[in-house]
């Protein structure tokens, strides 16, 4: 099987700091980082009220639907989506070619802006999750979950 | 492909409910959603047509308790069985965990679960899995209809392996959490093998 996706302390923080960057930089309401299989890794700004599980989920849904659609046309994916409502608007954007950004944002910013910062935080991003990658490659990396034992999970059903 | 976060100290785990068209992989979902805590739920999402067919899948967010301080949560997918849907159903198989197949037990959807089936193992091939490896349960749905096969029959044809298997009538529950169990079961043990 596919190793799944680790996250530590230490790049969470990093990964956190950026977020709450593009946040502020880019005058965004709300701003959050999702793997490709519909996984929340990170929120910033106005997140308190959404359905972020939700929104996590419909992402990977929506960029993986749209992967498909580039297949078919010979494309290898649309990096970068546009969404525009009538108050508020959507930006996402795949990031080193398995976590997706997505920027919510309204009037106080514009697509010209909040481009122009995700296309750095992304960079940012890119080699935070380059060096995470290298991280769980690394021999002796064991599964955090080694330890557990078959009364661990039995007791999990028990209730 | 599970996801573990040390920061938040949460693991996410991906199981997806596979099979035929109207063989009740969302009355499956609806009903565990019925069933469960709302402290222990999240939203469920229908991507669906307006006669209520599955368009794209199906969502709902389960956290299951603590083992050893992190907190486990289940991401329950379904995909849309209708036969042309298949390019969605390859969607939904990506960074899966684990795979419940819900079969219909009437004998004239026989051959639509084995079409299933076999869509199943190609699809995982496509995604890097093995219908072999992956952790995988099979539910005999609608045991409570006049027509329906025996389950020596529907193991034969569906099940040869002998996974895991639970008789199921989804509209009333039963047998439900026993699947939702059984493969989540699977999933951890997997996990705990450094497999996840």
């Amino acid at each position: 099987m596919n190793s799944g996706l680790v996250m530590y302390e230490e790049e969470y923080r990093i990964i956190s700091g950026i977020c709450d960057r593009l946040t502020r930089d880019a005058n965004a309401k709300v701003v959050f980082l999702v793997d490709k299989n519909g996984q929340l890794i990170a929120a910033s700004g106005q997140a308190q009220n959404l359905d972020t599980t939700s929104l996590a989920s419909l992402t990977a849904g929506n960029v993986a639907a749209m992967g498909g659609l580039a297949k078919l046309i010979g494309e290898k994916e649309f990096p970068n989506q546009f969404h525009e409502g009538e108050r508020e608007s959507l930006h996402m954007s795949i990031v080193g070619g398995r976590v997706v950004l997505v920027v919510i944002f309204d009037a106080k910013s514009s697509l010209g802006l909040v481009r122009l910062r995700v296309k750095k935080a992304g960079e940012e991003l890119g080699r935070v999750f380059d060096q995470l990658a290298k991280k769980q490659a690394t021999p002796g990396a064991q599964s955090p979950f080694a330890e557990i034992t078959d009364d661990d999970i039995d007791n999990l059903f028990s209730q | 492909m599970s996801f573990i976060n040390y920061s938040s100290r949460e693991i996410n785990c991906k199981i997806v409910y596979y099979g035929p068209g109207l063989c009740g992989k969302t009355t499956n979902l609806q009903y565990v959603y019925a069933k469960t805590n709302p402290e222990a739920k999240g939203k469920m999402i229908s991507l669906a047509t307006e006669t209520e067919r599955t368009l794209f899948f199906d969502f709902l967010p389960l956290s299951l308790g603590e083992i050893r301080g992190f907190k486990t949560r289940f991401h329950l997918y379904t995909v849309p069985g209708q036969v042309f849907y298949d390019a969605s159903r390859k969607l939904i198989l990506k960074g899966v965990d684990g795979v419940v197949f819900v079969a219909d037990s009437q004998i004239e959807r026989m051959e639509a679960n084995l079409e299933s089936v076999e869509n199943l193992r190609t699809n995982l091939a496509e995604q890097g899995y093995s219908l072999d490896r992956v952790p995988y349960v099979v539910q005999y749905n609608k045991r409570d209809l006049p027509n329906i096969a025996t389950v020596d029959e529907l193991r034969r044809l569906i099940n040869p392996r002998s996974v895991p298997e639970f008789q199921a009538v989804a509209p009333t529950g039963v047998g439900v959490f026993d699947t939702l169990k059984s493969v989540a079961k699977l999933v951890l043990t997997e996990l705990k093998k450094g497999g996840g």
